[in-house]
């Protein structure tokens, strides 16, 4: 969940007004335009290598189509490419993909392929690597499709060497978000340990617990990367990360908080968020949250931006319902407020629900994400104030998973939850009854009947209006205590430029170069 | 050769046991490696057919049987995260831990002998305070933090190494082991301590023994019977500690590679039983057994070369 | 028998003294209340209202302190305890009796030894979960083996001796030969073994603390403090300092106190 991405961000807008796209090539779609994080104040030089520390090994498959952890994907990102991709804006732009065409009754994809697009390899990509791709993960042989949505794909089909034509079984608004699936070569066997793709940096190879080398690959088909030579260096214990830093060993971290932040000097600090949903999550099946007043006598009892200063010192933004402020369309701001700290009116609700003196409950976090375990440190602090006497059980990742979000196995947790992809729907589809993600087991009539009126109708203003409405259920019914979107600090050498933040968990490195 | 034959048989029995502690820890743990891999992509019927894919399912003898069959035939498995055979996985951290701890080794018995037999002679006097108190301070320091305190002062402040830039063995051998120097006084200072107050008390107690005593009344040197017979007599006692702290070492050098950001055994073992990826664990776990054990043994031979009554099935 | 008392032992008795009395204090009254929170004081550096300063929550380091002092010394106390006494039976049996007995437990006991404590640790918090009672749990047995280890070699030494011999021509019973006469007589090596013991519980805490799998928060060890104090080492120093201090602190008494006994008996016998 922290560790999961979104594959893009989908500004609905481009749908409506423009069916077809990206004619204009590399333009639009390179990574050439950068916009500036800090004042630009030199020469940008081409060249040099950079060392980035990442909290996290890669010890998952390199398989684009089978790496299921948000930090392989981050640095993946550099190597693979789909038709589509995200830009930092949140909009998609083509990539493998010239330009496509939808026909009217929304069923029918036609891509026209970008000429001269090679692989790392030195191949150049046809219409059967994409075919090839995407039938891979619309394969239902593993139990499930790899990538779920690729379940309402009628057929894909090469009509020559650079068009792909994809046929829907029914027309899906969000499907074209679903397309920065990895292009990768046909009948290659090695993506597992050394992947191949398209992107502006090959792979070079791989250390265990050490680092993970990229290089720039020069025949990229658009702007091409500044950097020769990118080492990811893993540093799992943050503390550790912290000295690698002051020692001058790394010259770019992400995913930094306020307190590692303040340790280091020498570095620009570049503030965005993490574009997750942090909240105390409540198992909604179990007593006593299967009563709502005590849900929303939790959420009475939280404050916020108390929380936000204690763990941050102040920096993230405070949400209130199951969207982050990144997905601009429907995030609503609104329901940020919707409960305000109110100490009465929280002892009120426990005791209508029967629980006059409180209870004791625990909440479970995975031990390595320092953010949540503080959070949770303060909340414990915070629900004393009703009565409430909450314990924390800090556990392993892998126990998480499989306890928490797997066996429904919990009281509560604080956790960040991110889109599976870059559509609201990744973020409101799990509440629905029985979704297989839906490990708080909310379950909500008119929840769920929205979420059906929303894949039905063919109108985006319309969809939009359902999502947030959802939302608004989440939010009224206290599906769980929504805290905030953690903010992400980023440090940088200052010789450094072209940082670039974008909506969805990912590192691009194709626009950082040194300046003189 | 009656007793080579023994010991061996006892070293594989240990070995076998703890191999299968190893198993039976991993069936007693939540998760398992489908749930691992997966992450939150998993649903119930993927987790069914990649924990069949994995052969997850048979039952824990027949799992260790087939693990065991792999071990004698050299097929350590491969590793669920990373798909590489483990046995390519690990040569690296290996070394790299293996050289972590004989230099930590080499550190503890250089420095502690030396200094343990000097503070033995000397009792009484405010030297002898002063390094009792010393001695008392470096105990309680625990590694990670000595860790910290030393990249504090020769990363950060005297730039003498860089922390994080790991050279590795490949390309820069000696730059690596002078990187190690490092994490190796991290875990040998507290240890060093131990042993010097561990041969102070032992000496000591020895020094109090009759025979010392009347040796020393018919006017024998001091330094000579303390070297001619103390020295051997109390040795036992402190090569079964030396054995034991082989075995802290190993467990130091895990919690020293984290702070250090040394690409280490402790490391990797770590980051797999965090993603339960048990191939690897497995063979990890064989691998710093048989150092403890044979560190035991080693010190039961030489402790038998110095007191024969310690021997296998002596007379009673 | 007249036993004198030492400098060491007097040092010792009077800064454990101390320091239980501070801990027992604690249980009962702190100067802040040791979790609350405040978003106003900051990471403030010490000072007359607060002594050590306060951390990253605004909790004051002092009043955590004298918390944290108690959970390490019981954690550190219990272990050695369960490990002494499992040890020094294992090492008495293992050490005194020849054939099956020593033969199993040494091989479990090898086993035990050479089984990464780190694992076995993870793998007893996994399955019984964090807390306390079961970083006990989890470091009691991890330190049998070495205690077991420390007294077999003792107990064997002493198996051949005149007056263990004499005794049992005499007939008496294994137990009481155990008990009565070769047990006193290993008390040299136990000693040590048992302030040892201590210092590594601590530290073995502490290291857990560091890994993310001992005490569990917003309850605090000296050793999870610590490795949490090092993160901030370059903005609040005083948290790592007063931790630190506290740490030293606990051990050296405890030293003092063995490094004091053992002199008196070196003196006596």
């Amino acid at each position: 969940m922290k560790k999961r991405i979104l594959s893009a961000l989908l500004l609905i807008g481009l749908l409506c007004s423009v069916l077809s796209g990206c004619g204009d090539g590399s333009a639009a779609a390179g990574s050439g335009e950068q916009s500036s994080t800090g004042s630009s104040t030199g020469e940008t030089v081409q060249g040099g290598e950079i060392t980035v520390g990442i909290a996290q090994d890669l010890d998952d498959s390199l398989d684009p189509h089978y790496a299921v952890a948000a930090g392989t994907k981050e640095v993946m990102f550099n190597v693979f490419e789909g038709l589509m991709k995200p830009s930092p804006d949140g909009d998609l732009i083509c990539a493998v993909a010239d330009h496509y065409n939808i026909s009217d009754d929304r069923l029918t994809y036609t891509f026209t392929l970008r000429s001269g697009v090679k692989f790392h390899n030195g191949e150049t990509v046809t219409a059967d690597d994409v075919v090839y791709s995407i039938e891979r993960c619309a394969d239902t042989s593993g139990g499930a499709p790899l990538v779920a949505a690729f379940s309402n794909i009628q057929s894909v089909k090469a009509t020559d060497d650079h068009t792909v034509v994809i046929t829907l079984k029914q027309a899906d608004n969000e499907f074209l978000s679903y397309l920065t699936t990895a292009i990768i070569p046909k009948d290659y066997d090695q993506q597992a340990t050394a992947p191949v793709g398209t992107g502006p940096f090959k792979f070079v190879s791989r250390t265990a617990q050490d680092s993970i080398v990229l290089e720039r690959f020069d025949d990229y088909w658009g702007q091409k990367a500044y950097l020769d030579k990118v080492t990811f260096k893993i540093i799992e214990n943050a503390d550790s990360l912290v000295l690698s830093l002051q020692s001058g060993a790394i010259d770019l971290c992400g995913h930094l908080t306020s307190t590692q932040v303040a340790q280091l000097s020498g570095y620009n600090i570049l503030e965005g968020t993490m574009n997750l949903v942090q909240a105390l999550y409540l198992n909604n099946a179990q007593k006593p949250f299967d009563d709502v007043r005590v849900r929303q006598a939790l959420c009475y009892a939280v404050d916020k931006q108390q929380v936000l200063d204690l763990v941050s010192d102040g920096h993230g933004k405070a949400i209130g319902s199951s969207m982050y402020p990144a997905f601009k369309k429907y995030f609503m701001d609104d329901l940020t407020d919707y409960y305000t700290q109110n100490i009465q009116k929280a002892k009120e609700l426990l005791t209508e629900a029967g629980y006059p003196d409180g209870f004791s409950m625990t909440i479970t976090v995975p031990a390595n994400y320092q953010p949540h375990v503080d959070t949770a440190q303060v909340l414990v602090e915070q629900l004393k104030a009703i009565g409430v006497n909450a314990t924390i059980q800090p556990v392993e990742w892998d126990t998480w998973l499989s306890e928490v979000y797997s066996n429904h196995n919990y009281q509560s947790t604080v956790i960040g939850v991110d889109a599976a992809n870059m559509t609201a729907r990744a973020l409101l589809e799990r509440f629905t009854t029985g979704n297989s993600g839906n490990f708080i087991n909310y379950s909500n009539a008119d929840y769920d009947a929205l979420f059906a009126q929303a894949q039905a109708t063919g109108d985006e203003d319309e969809q939009t209006a359902i999502y947030k409405k959802m939302e608004q259920n989440l939010t009224e019914n206290a599906a769980n205590v929504y805290i905030q979107d953690l903010a992400d600090l980023v440090a940088i050498k200052p010789e450094l430029e072209g940082f670039q933040f974008y909506p969805i968990y990912v590192l691009d490195l194709s626009g950082i170069h040194y300046v003189k | 050769m009656k007793e080579a034959a023994k010991r061996i048989l006892m070293l594989l029995i240990t070995m076998v046991i703890v191999s299968f502690l190893t198993f039976l820890a991993f069936d007693l743990i939540s998760g398992d490696p489908a749930t691992s891999l997966l992450g939150t992509e998993a649903t119930p019927e993927k987790i069914a057919a990649l924990r069949e894919q994995l052969g997850l399912n048979r039952p824990l003898l027949v799992r260790y049987g087939s693990w065991i069959a792999g071990f004698f035939t050299g097929n350590l498995g491969t590793s669920y995260s990373y798909q590489l055979p483990v046995g390519q996985l690990i040569r690296g951290p290996l070394l790299i831990t293996l050289c972590l701890s004989a230099l930590s080794f080499v550190l503890i018995t250089a420095v502690s002998i030396p200094v343990g037999v000097h503070t033995a002679r000397r009792t009484g006097g405010a030297l002898a305070t002063v390094s009792v108190v010393v001695n008392q301070l470096l105990m309680a320091i625990p590694p990670f933090f000595t860790g910290v305190v030393l990249t504090w002062v020769f990363s950060i402040l005297l730039k003498w190494f860089t922390h994080g830039r790991f050279p590795g063995f490949g390309e820069h051998p000696l730059a690596s082991v002078g990187y190690l120097l490092y994490p190796a006084v991290s875990i040998a200072l507290p240890r060093i301590a131990m042993t010097v107050r561990m041969l102070c008390s032992t000496i000591r107690g020895e020094m109090e023994k009759d025979y010392v005593r009347t040796a020393i009344s018919r006017g024998n040197d001091r330094s000579g019977v303390l070297y001619r017979h103390v020295l051997k007599n109390s040795m036992v006692p402190v090569v079964t500690f030396l054995a034991q702290t082989m075995a802290e070492i190993v467990a130091g050098s895990i919690v020293v590679e984290q702070v250090f950001a040394v690409p280490g055994l402790g490391r990797l073992l770590l980051a797999s039983i965090g993603n339960r990826d048990y191939p690897v664990v497995q063979a990890i776990v064989v691998i710093l057994a048989l150092w403890v054990v044979l560190a035991g043994t080693a010190a039961d031979l030489i402790n038998q070369r110095i007191d024969p009554r310690l021997r296998l099935g002596g007379a009673k | 028998m007249k036993r004198k008392m030492n400098g060491y032992l007097l040092a010792g008795l009077v800064l454990t003294g101390t320091l239980t009395l501070l801990i027992l204090l604690g249980f009962f009254w702190t100067p802040y209340n040791p979790t609350a929170m405040s978003g106003s004081e900051k990471l403030l550096a010490p000072s007359l209202w607060h002594l050590m300063g306060t951390d990253n929550f605004g909790r004051d380091i002092f009043s955590r302190v004298l918390k944290g002092a108690g959970t390490t010394f019981l954690i550190a106390l219990c272990t050695v305890a369960i490990g002494g006494v499992f040890g020094t039976l294992v090492g008495a049996l293992t050490g005194y009796f020849d054939g099956a007995v020593d033969s199993i437990l040494m091989r479990l006991n090898d086993a035990m030894t050479a089984f990464p404590s780190i694992l076995l640790a993870l793998v007893i918090i996994s399955i019984l979960g964090g807390g306390k009672y079961n970083v006990i749990l989890a470091l009691g047995l991890v330190f049998i083996p070495s205690f077991a280890r420390v007294t077999r070699t003792a107990f064997a030494a002493l198996r051949d001796v005149n007056y263990v011999k004499s005794a049992r021509l005499m007939g008496a019973g294994s137990a009481r030969i155990l008990i009565a006469h070769m047990l006193p007589n290993t008390m040299q090596v136990l000693l040590p073994a048992v302030t040892i013991g201590f210092n590594n519980a601590v530290l073995a805490e502490a290291s857990m603390s560091y890994l993310g799998i001992g005490v569990q928060p917003p309850d605090a060890s000296l050793g999870y403090m610590l490795s949490e104090s090092q993160g901030m080492l370059g903005s609040a120093p005083w948290y790592a300092l007063g931790t630190g201090l506290m740490i030293v602190l606990l051990i050296f008494g405890v030293g003092l106190i063995g490094e004091g006994l053992q002199r008196r008996n070196g003196e006596v016998d």
